[in-house]
């Protein structure tokens, strides 16, 4: 594969990675305080009442960055298990692995947030829409890759067969994103993720920019971790792991 | 402060959501931790049996 860059080559080396997600993870951490910090304020102090909703719309704030991640840390998951399937590279078993439980803890946010919200304003907690559904399915394929990952013995046959559910699954990504569109659904349609002007004060989708951004930063961050952790335990037998576990 | 607090009538549903995101962000950070202090001890605490 003459077209890798070298410094990306290098990069799947264990040893290099860890040291490299070292490097890496106080600047996420970093960018990750700040984003959440002024998002935070923004969003619970400065942003104004919605006219409609008053000040329970600040939901907003938790779920839809939550809701975006579900997506986003999926849409990675299943790149990487792409990666594994063509390529069978260590690193990217790694992060299939480490991406599924911070997935599904977005998810579970994104659904629990999403049921606070549902009450005052719709009336009910829940309600088996195309989104809401979907969404759930969502949680159902992180947990499956989980599972999945902790029943097989051989963590490379593990990843193999994770990396099959998450390609599959991923069929569910654009459902759930446009399943507001497809279907009548109680929950609302595409505000800010649509090819026209967010029809939402500046205000208002600052503060919500800012968190979805930290969210990202932060699930970098968790993930950098979590990769590093299961690096160390698959090259337990390597003598590079007790140098570094010292 | 207690209009802020009360969040207009909505305060158990706005802060029910943070205080899950909380516990979100919180096991996001601890888990990791726990499991490299494990793996601390397991690796490097085996070598010294070794040793």
């Amino acid at each position: 594969m003459t077209w890798i860059p070298n410094w990306l080559h290098r990069l799947a080396s264990p040893p290099v990675f860890h040291g490299f997600a070292d490097r890496l993870t106080p600047w996420l951490a970093l960018a990750s305080a700040v984003l959440l910090g002024y998002g935070l304020v923004g969003g619970l102090a400065l942003a104004p009442a919605d006219y409609q909703q008053g000040e329970g719309f600040r939901i907003i704030y938790v779920h839809v960055p939550a809701a975006w991640m579900s997506l986003f840390v999926y849409s990675f998951m299943a790149g990487a298990a792409v990666v594994t399937l063509i390529w069978r590279i260590k690193l990217a078993e790694c992060v299939l692995t480490s991406c599924a439980p911070v997935g599904a803890s977005f998810t579970a946010l994104a659904l629990v947030s999403g049921m606070l919200w549902g009450k005052p304003m719709w009336g009910t907690y829940w309600t088996w829409d195309a989104r809401l559904t979907s969404e759930l399915i969502l949680l159902f394929l992180y947990l499956g890759v989980g599972g999945l990952q902790q029943a097989i013995g051989d963590p490379r046959a593990a990843a193999r067969a994770c990396a099959l559910l998450a390609v599959v699954g991923f069929v569910n990504v654009p459902i759930v994103h446009y399943s507001v569109e497809w279907w009548n659904t109680l929950h609302q349609g595409p505000t800010i993720t649509k090819f026209d002007k967010p029809s939402i004060a500046p205000s208002m989708l600052w503060p919500l920019l800012s968190m979805a951004l930290g969210f990202t930063t932060f699930f970098g961050y968790v993930l950098l971790q979590r990769v590093q952790n299961e690096l160390l335990w698959r090259e337990r037998g390597n003598p590079w792991v007790r140098e570094t576990l010292a | 402060m207690s209009d802020f607090l009360s969040m207009g009538g909505y305060a158990v549903y706005v802060w029910g959501s943070y205080a899950a995101a909380v516990a979100v962000f919180a096991w996001n950070l601890i888990a990791p931790r726990l499991r490299r202090r494990a793996l601390r001890r397991q690796l490097h605490g085996a070598r010294q049996e070794q040793a």
